[in-house]
Order: structure tokens, then C-alpha cells, then sequence
């Protein structure tokens, strides 16, 4: 296990070493960020040396020493807009970003596993037919025309909920969350229902492939042979087994949330890091976007790390070597 | 004389697919006394294995028994509520299947896995049950069964896994065991142990066995009479030594002929030729006809019926081989 | 012969499947918009000339104030909203398409040659291909983007980036398990060189797996492509696809224009909506375990 558990911390190093590098390049070979910084009328010489402020002087390699240097010391750099530390700015609003990620997966796992077992387990039932109908329909859906609908039905003509802002966020052990406050939960239910949608139909999705599979082992009629009832077959044989296949994707779809986040921030106005990153992208505010990749990057490699974890712990037959 | 323990009479089981009705099981009747062992025999695909499962009540859609009874200890199985039969299988009739490796569920152990059955069918205390388990694990051949308990389905070979299928199967004491090709994915040499096992355990229990198999040499050492199915009917039936002496459908002599054994005085091993037919659409007649060296014109036209012939013998044939005759 | 009764079957099936019909007909409906777009509506939405700026923010047809010249409304420019969704599904569809086609040509050399060859190239390749599977695809595109600004050409590349990984892994499983085929070592013996055996035996024999994948993928890269412009750094407001038509609308959503955002995104829908129609019913005929 200790073994294991040292063998993947390195893989994960070299997964973030090589984000670092193609960050780096790309960073590189796009725009010069010198015309960030300097004033529109700057002589040639303050931009010469804006541009050795900056490191910008010296050759490609010897820049992404100092790069990676400047990373391993935590040292990302000041957004060129805001004139404060890029890593702050993220970590400022790294917690809005994870409360709709959370809310979002926690209502398209809570939704789509009992629909995804119960349209496994009857494959022929219409209302099965229903179901995966409407995952089809969830998985052409382009995510941000959903949200604008939200908004237009749920914001603009009912007047039910806000269409922007995350409201009242009170701190919690050092953090500000608006999930413990009702006028946060109030702002918090459209831009997470909408970022639920795709993932919910992929687990859905996926869900009912893995319980169709299992439904028709031996085992599964085995048990029935024993005397167990449907319910319990479905449940205490069918389940666990169907569910490892989802457990799989669970970090991918994490992934996509993160992604996603920055599309549903940007239309709800939700104060996130994947808004900053799209303003940022807008204003070419390099150390803001380097500090949002190599932040997000890190929130992977550490969220396969678990899901190996807990794909072990589903299934006995794969062991920690 | 005793009433049979379990009675069949007239099971069809068919199968409605798209490409039309698979007429798996086409009219099946046996009787089983208590504690006897009958085998089950025929080529794959002949409907042995649907009958096992009619008599569970597992069968799924689009397979549905159409008609006959399934008399077991006074009751009709085919008629019973799916509760009612919940709570015989199990109990009273316990269940081998053919592969050891898909029929334990994976990520559950051994232990929780046979509880479950005593948890279902018995009241007894927790502590009870695990007795039981170990009891049952040792006598099947596993040593060291408290630990083995908590051990999972991979982590034992396939013959071990198979005995602890048996195990399942006879927990609750069954008084009906139905074994599905309990020993074809198993090592030639495991084969033996575990039917050796089987048989003894059944001795023991008192139990009742229906043990279906492609194999007469299997059939041969285990059972006191035989059924053999073909398209899904009884061609042949009757005592184990009858039938495999002096068989009188020419399918069943060939069945017998096919056996690999260095004692029959064979020159060869002789294969019987063809396939068995397209099931979704029989022709009339005697289905066997196509593939039988002795088919006259009176086959096409009539099919056989099943006519009792001495010693409790039965054959479905027009012109059935004699005594002492080659086939 | 095989490929005969694989199709027949394949003909067979798809007229029992409504689903199957269903997505067939409405990706044949896409494609004629595409083909024959500027034929099917009376006006240019991109010709300056023929807009005016009077017939602004006309609701559709059927609503008080419709105008029967433009069936599903205009836009703040006058434009009608039908022919700016023909131009924009030609625009989205075309990118799907060609990205598609580039990451499949790409992924497929690289898989082949991976797999054929083996050695340092494999786990090169492999290596990059896992390390880019553990993001999200769109967040890979985002980023691209952002470092090349926007554009048509530009929008290609970010989405064959990341496509191309799918069909590499596909068909270097594929092509280790033709390599070791007895046909394979029999062409080696007869002295045939390495290209011409991956061309000729091993790549038809690969290509199967890939037509559902591809099917799919275009549906995928009109999604993304739409997120991409819909965050203002996918096609240029010159030549707007659905997606950025979708933008446009949303800025004048809460003034209570609907109809400038909704139909774009319908149109998207049913788009993408068929082409998965049609993946599920190939993923069932062609690779059924492949989920």
C-alpha cells in the first residue's frame, strides 16, 4: 500500500511537471505579455526594462527555470490587473467555484443513480424508455442555453430565483460559504441545476450500462436461485457491482464540472475562479490563467488519486500493487 | 408407494424472439422419487437447462412457461405467486450452475454470500448461521472454512469455488437439488471429486438430485435413472442401466457411442452426424430424422410417440433398436 | 462478401429502430441546410446591404408585431433569425465535421504507428495521450484558445487537439491485436514493407470501432465549439456559429427577446441529438461492449 501510495504520488509529480511545461510553451509562444504591464505611450527603454523585470530578456530555457522555480516556491506572479498575487485571487474565489461544482455533482449523482438502477434493471419498462430519452436529450443540450433558459423561465418571467450573484456568505472554519445561509442556497439552485445537466445524464448513462451488464450474470440469477427477491437482488448483488464502472468516471466528471464551472460562472455572474479565468483570458492576465491551470491540474491528479483509492475499496478483485 | 417428489407433466417453455417462438422445452413429463437422482441429457441446446430453471420459476422474459404442470410436493410450481416461490428456492430447492467462475457475486465474500440463504430461510441467530457455514464449507472439503469465510469468490480456484456453490446450494437442507452442468468448466480431474461429492452429500441429506448434462459418462456413475431430451422432448427415458445398455433411440445410442471410453469394444468413436435443427421452425415428423441412420419414410410424416418398453423403458421411436443390434 | 451481409444487417436492424430513423432523418436534414443553406431563405444575414435596421427585434411570426417576412423573428441588426440559424448550423456543422475528420486522420496514423512499431514511440505517445485524458476536454480547448485567440482555423486546431487521443488509443489496441494475426506475419515473410502492411491489412482492419466514435465526436465538437464562442474565443463575430448566435441572444434575453437565444439552441439540440441517435444505434450494431 505505502509502496503504491509512493509509486502514484510520483506519477502525479510528473503529470504536474508536464502541465507546467505545455502551460509554459503555450504561455510562451502567444503574445508578449510585456504590453501588459507597461503604459501605452512607454518609451523603448521602459519597456526594455519592464521586460527584464519580468525575465522576459533571457532565453527560452533559462525562463522556464525561473518559471518552475517561481512555481515550486509558490511564487506565482501578480495579476497583471488586479496588481495582486495571482494565487490569492484564485484562492479568493477558489470556494464559490467548489460550492457549485459540489452542489452540481451531489444533484446529478443523488438524480441520475436511481434512474440510471431503475432503467438498467427494467430495460423494457417505457418509462426506462423515458429516462434514456431524456439522457440523450441531456447530452445534446449545450450547457450554458440551458442555463440562459433557467434564467429566462425561473429568473425573468416567474420570478422564483436571482439570475446572477451568489448572496450572503457567511465564514465557516476559515472559509466563506454561501451553502449555510437560506439566501445562498436561494442564489446556488439555478447555475448548479444547470451545471448538473450533462453529468447527470452521463451518470445516468453509465449507471444503467453497468447495471444492464451485471443483470444478466450468473450471479445475479444465482441469488435469485437462493431465494432472494427481486428488490434484494437489484440492491444487495446488482448495485455495488454496477456502480464500479460509474466510481471510474467519477473523476473525469469532476473534471468537466471544473471546466464547466467557467461557462455557468460566466452566465450567472457567480463570483468564481472560472469566471476570473475567462476575464482574465479576455484581458490577457497571464499569472492569473498559469495559477488556474496548475491549481486545477493539482485538484485532478489529487481527485484520480482517490478515485483509484475508492475503486479498490468497491472491488476486491483489484488489489494494491 | 411413495407420491413422487416432484412431478412434471406436459412442460412446454417457449421463447418468443423477434426472428419467431423458440420452443426451447416442447413437452417435457418425468417423475422424481425422493432421494432419487435422475440426469438430464442431451446435446446443447436441447432444452435441458430451460427445464431446470421452469422448475425455479426463473424464467425471464421473452421466455414464458406456455403450459403444463410442475408438481412439487403437492404443489404446482407453475401456478405459484413469484413470493411463494421465493421462498422454495432455497429452502427446498437448492441450485449448482454450470460455471463456478460467474456464479458467486465478486465483491461480496463467501460468508456474506452464503449467511444470505440462511438469513432467508432459517430463523436462526447470527452466530447459528456462521456454525452452520463452517459446518457446511468443511463438509464440502474446505479446510480452514471460519477463515475462508471472510474470503472473496477470486480468491479460490474454480473447483473450490464450486464447492462452495454446493455449498450454497445445500445450506438449507433442500430436498430437491438441480444441478446445471455442475462439473463441464471444470478440470477433467476435479470432475470426479466434485460429482463424488455431490453424490455423497445428497446421500446424506436424503435429498432428490436432477443432474443435467451433456455427458453419459457422467450420468453413467451418478444417477439411478435418465431422461434424455431432445428439441426439446423426451426421446428416451428410463433406469440408468437400461438405458445405457440397451438403449433404444438411436439418438441415445449415439449419444452413448460418442463417449471416448476405452472399455466400450469400439473400433471408433463415432460423432453423430448433423446439428441439432432450427428449433423456431420444426418439421413434422420425427425431429430427429435428418441426422438418424435407421429414418424411413413413415418419420417425415408421424411423429413418434413415447411407448413404454420393458424394465420402466421408454422410447420415442418408430423403429427402435433392437437388443444386441448395431446402430 | 462480409462487409454485404454486415451492411444488410446493418440495413435490417436500423428499419426496425424509430430512434435510429428518427436521428438518420434529422442529420439528413442537417446536411441539406448545410449543402443548399443560402438557397433555403431569402436573405444574407452577413450582406449588410440586405439588412435594415427598421425590422429590428420583430418577434416571431405567430406573436403581435410578427412580420411574415421573418418566420422566427430578427435580431437587433434586423437580421432574420431562420437565416442567420441556416448560416450559423452551416458554420457549427462544418467545424464538427472537419475537426472530426483532422483528429481522426491524426489519431489514427499515430495509433497505427504506435501500435505497430511499439518501443519508445508507443510509450511516447501513450504517455501524452494519458496525461491529456485526465483533463477535460473542454478545459484543454478553453485554455488553447486562449493562448491562440479566436478564429475558424484556430477553433480546428483546438478541437483536433483534443480529439485525436480517443482514436490513437482505439486503434493501438486494435492494431496489437491484428499485428500478432497470422495474416500479418505471413505478409512480413512475403516481403512486403512496413507501409505497405499497415495500409493494406492492418488499417481496415481497425477502422470498424472508430465509426461510432467519430459519430459521436462530431456531436461533441459542436457542443464544445459553441461553449468556446458562446465564452467569446471560438469563431469570430464575423462568422458566427450557432453558439455565438446564442451569445448575441443572451445579451438581450432579460430585455425579454427570446427568440434570439431559443432557436439557435434548439437548433443546436436537435442537431446534436441526432447524431447521438444515430452513434447509440451504431455503438449496438457495430461494438456493442463499447460503452
Amino acid at each position: 500500500m505505502f509502496a503504491y501510495a509512493v509509486k502514484r504520488l510520483i506519477q502525479m509529480l510528473v503529470v504536474l511537471w508536464a502541465v507546467s511545461v505545455i502551460v509554459f510553451m503555450m504561455m510562451s509562444f502567444t503574445g508578449d505579455p510585456v504590453f501588459m504591464v507597461v503604459p501605452i505611450d512607454a518609451t523603448d527603454a521602459e519597456i526594455a526594462q519592464a521586460r527584464r523585470i519580468l525575465g522576459l530578456d533571457r532565453s527560452l530555457p533559462e525562463q522556464y527555470v525561473l518559471f518552475l522555480k517561481n512555481l515550486l516556491q509558490g511564487e506565482f506572479g501578480r495579476s497583471y490587473v488586479f496588481r495582486q498575487p495571482a494565487l490569492d485571487l484564485i484562492l479568493e474565489r477558489l470556494p464559490a467555484t467548489l460550492e457549485i461544482v459540489l452542489v452540481a455533482l451531489l444533484i446529478a449523482t443523488v438524480v441520475a443513480i436511481p434512474l440510471g438502477v431503475f432503467a438498467g434493471a427494467n430495460p423494457q419498462n417505457p418509462l426506462s424508455r423515458l429516462i434514456m430519452s431524456g439522457s440523450l436529450v441531456g447530452i445534446s443540450l449545450p450547457g450554458f442555453w440551458v442555463g440562459m433558459m433557467l434564467i429566462f423561465i425561473f429568473a425573468v418571467e416567474l420570478r422564483l430565483f436571482p439570475s446572477s450573484g451568489r448572496g450572503e456568505t457567511v465564514e465557516f472554519l476559515g472559509i466563506r460559504t454561501s451553502l449555510l445561509t437560506a439566501n445562498g442556497w436561494h442564489h446556488i439552485v439555478l447555475p448548479a441545476v444547470t451545471l448538473s445537466f450533462g453529468t447527470l445524464a452521463i451518470i445516468l448513462r453509465i449507471t444503467r450500462a453497468g447495471m444492464m451488464e451485471v443483470m444478466r450474470q450468473d450471479y445475479i440469477k444465482f441469488a435469485r436461485a437462493k431465494g432472494v427477491s427481486r428488490r434484494g437482488v437489484l440492491y444487495g448483488h446488482g448495485l455495488r457491482n454496477g456502480l464500479i464502472p460509474v466510481v471510474t468516471i467519477f473523476g473525469l466528471q469532476l473534471g468537466d464540472l471544473i471546466a464547466f464551472a467557467t461557462i455557468t460562472e460566466t452566465i450567472f455572474a457567480w463570483p468564481g475562479m472560472g469566471k476570473l479565468l475567462i476575464d482574465s483570458i479576455y484581458r490577457a492576465d497571464r499569472p492569473v490563467i498559469v495559477v488556474y491551470l496548475m491549481l486545477v491540474a493539482l485538484i485532478f491528479v489529487v481527485v484520480n488519486f482517490i478515485v483509484d483509492i475508492l475503486y479498490t475499496m468497491i472491488d476486491p478483485r483489484i488489489t494494491v500493487k | 408407494m411413495t407420491a413422487p417428489l416432484l412431478s412434471v407433466r406436459g412442460l412446454r417453455t417457449w421463447f418468443h424472439t423477434f426472428a419467431g417462438i423458440v420452443k426451447a422445452v416442447n413437452g417435457v413429463s418425468f417423475d422424481l422419487m425422493p432421494g432419487e437422482v435422475m440426469g438430464l441429457v442431451g446435446e446443447s441446446g436441447g432444452g435441458k437447462s430451460v427445464v431446470g430453471f421452469s422448475i425455479l420459476g426463473l424464467i425471464d422474459p421473452p421466455g414464458k412457461i406456455e403450459q403444463g404442470e410442475i408438481v412439487f410436493d403437492g404443489r404446482d410450481l407453475a401456478q405459484l405467486p413469484e413470493d411463494a416461490l421465493r421462498r422454495i428456492r432455497g429452502r427446498e430447492i437448492g441450485m449448482v450452475f454450470q460455471d463456478p467462475m460467474t456464479s458467486l457475486n465478486p465483491v461480496q465474500t463467501i460468508g456474506r454470500q452464503m449467511d444470505e440463504v440462511l438469513r432467508l430461510h432459517t430463523t436462526l441467530d447470527a452466530r447459528a448461521r456462521r456454525a452452520r457455514c463452517v459446518e457446511m464449507l468443511e463438509s464440502v472439503g474446505i479446510s480452514q472454512a471460519a477463515e475462508r469465510l471472510g474470503a472473496y469468490p477470486h480468491q479460490f480456484s474454480g473447483g473450490m469455488r464450486q464447492r462452495v456453490v454446493i455449498a450454497i446450494a445445500m445450506l438449507a437442507r433442500p430436498r430437491l437439488i438441480i444441478a446445471d452442468e455442475p462439473t463441464t468448466a471444470l478440470d477433467v480431474t476435479i470432475q470426479s471429486q466434485i460429482l463424488r461429492l455431490m453424490r455423497r452429500q445428497i446421500a446424506e441429506e436424503g435429498a432428490s438430485m436432477i443432474l443435467v448434462t451433456h455427458d453419459l459418462a457422467v450420468v453413467a456413475e451418478m444417477v439411478d435413472k435418465i431422461t434424455v431430451l431432445y428439441c426439446g422432448k423426451v426421446v428416451e427415458a428410463g433406469p440408468v442401466r437400461e438405458v445405457i445398455d440397451t438403449p433404444a433411440h438411436p439418438y441415445t445410442r449415439g449419444l452413448i457411442d460418442s463417449i471416448p471410453n476405452p472399455a466400450h469394444r469400439l473400433p471408433r468413436l463415432n460423432q453423430i452426424p448433423g446439428t441439432v435443427p432450427d428449433v423456431r421452425n420444426l418439421p413434422a415428423g420425427c425431429n430427429f430424422r435428418d441426422r438418424c441412420p435407421r429414418a424411413q419414410a413413415l418419420c417425415a410424416e408421424v411423429e413418434p410417440p413415447l411407448i413404454p418398453k420393458r424394465g420402466g423403458q421408454q422410447a420415442a421411436c418408430h423403429f427402435p433398436v433392437a437388443i444386441g443390434e448395431p446402430a | 462478401m462480409a462487409s454485404r451481409v454486415l451492411s444488410s444487417q446493418l440495413v435490417f436492424n436500423w428499419r426496425r429502430n424509430p430512434p435510429a430513423i428518427l436521428g438518420t432523418l434529422v442529420v439528413l436534414l442537417c446536411a441539406v441546410i448545410v449543402i443548399a443553406g443560402p438557397l433555403l431563405v431569402s436573405q444574407n444575414p452577413y450582406d449588410l446591404r440586405q439588412l435594415s435596421l427598421l425590422d429590428s427585434y420583430k418577434p416571431p411570426v405567430w406573436l403581435d408585431g410578427g412580420d411574415p417576412r421573418y418566420l422566427l423573428g430578427t435580431d437587433g441588426q434586423g437580421r432574420d433569425v431562420m437565416a442567420s440559424i441556416v448560416y450559423g448550423t452551416r458554420i457549427s456543422a462544418m467545424i464538427g465535421v472537419t475537426a472530426m475528420l483532422m483528429a481522426c486522420a491524426i489519431g489514427t496514423t499515430l495509433g497505427l504507428l504506435a501500435g505497430y512499431f511499439g518501443g519508445r514511440l508507443d510509450a511516447l505517445i501513450m504517455r501524452v495521450a494519458d496525461v491529456q485524458l485526465s483533463f477535460p476536454s473542454m478545459l484543454i480547448a478553453l485554455f488553447l484558445m486562449s493562448a491562440f485567440g479566436t478564429g475558424i482555423d484556430k477553433v480546428l486546431i483546438a478541437l483536433t487537439a483534443v480529439g485525436w487521443v480517443v482514436y490513437a488509443r482505439t486503434v493501438r489496441g486494435s492494431t496489437l491485436g491484428e499485428v500478432q494475426k497470422e495474416y500479418v506475419q505471413a505478409a512480413h515473410v512475403a516481403g512486403l514493407s512496413h507501409a505497405k502492411i499497415i495500409l493494406r491489412h492492418v488499417l481496415p482492419n481497425v477502422l470498424t470501432p472508430l465509426i461510432v466514435i467519430a459519430t459521436v465526436q462530431v456531436g461533441t465538437f459542436i457542443l464544445i465549439e459553441a461553449s468556446l464562442s458562446f465564452l467569446g474565443v471560438g469563431v469570430p463575430i464575423t462568422r458566427p456559429s450557432l453558439g455565438l448566435l446564442i451569445k448575441n441572444g443572451f445579451d438581450v434575453l432579460f430585455a425579454g427577446l427570446w427568440w434570439n437565444s431559443v432557436f439557435p439552441g434548439l437548433m443546436i439540440m436537435a442537431m446534436v441529438f441526432g447524431i447521438n441517435l444515430m452513434g447509440d444505434f451504431l455503438r449496438d450494431e457495430l461494438n456493442p461492449r463499447l460503452k
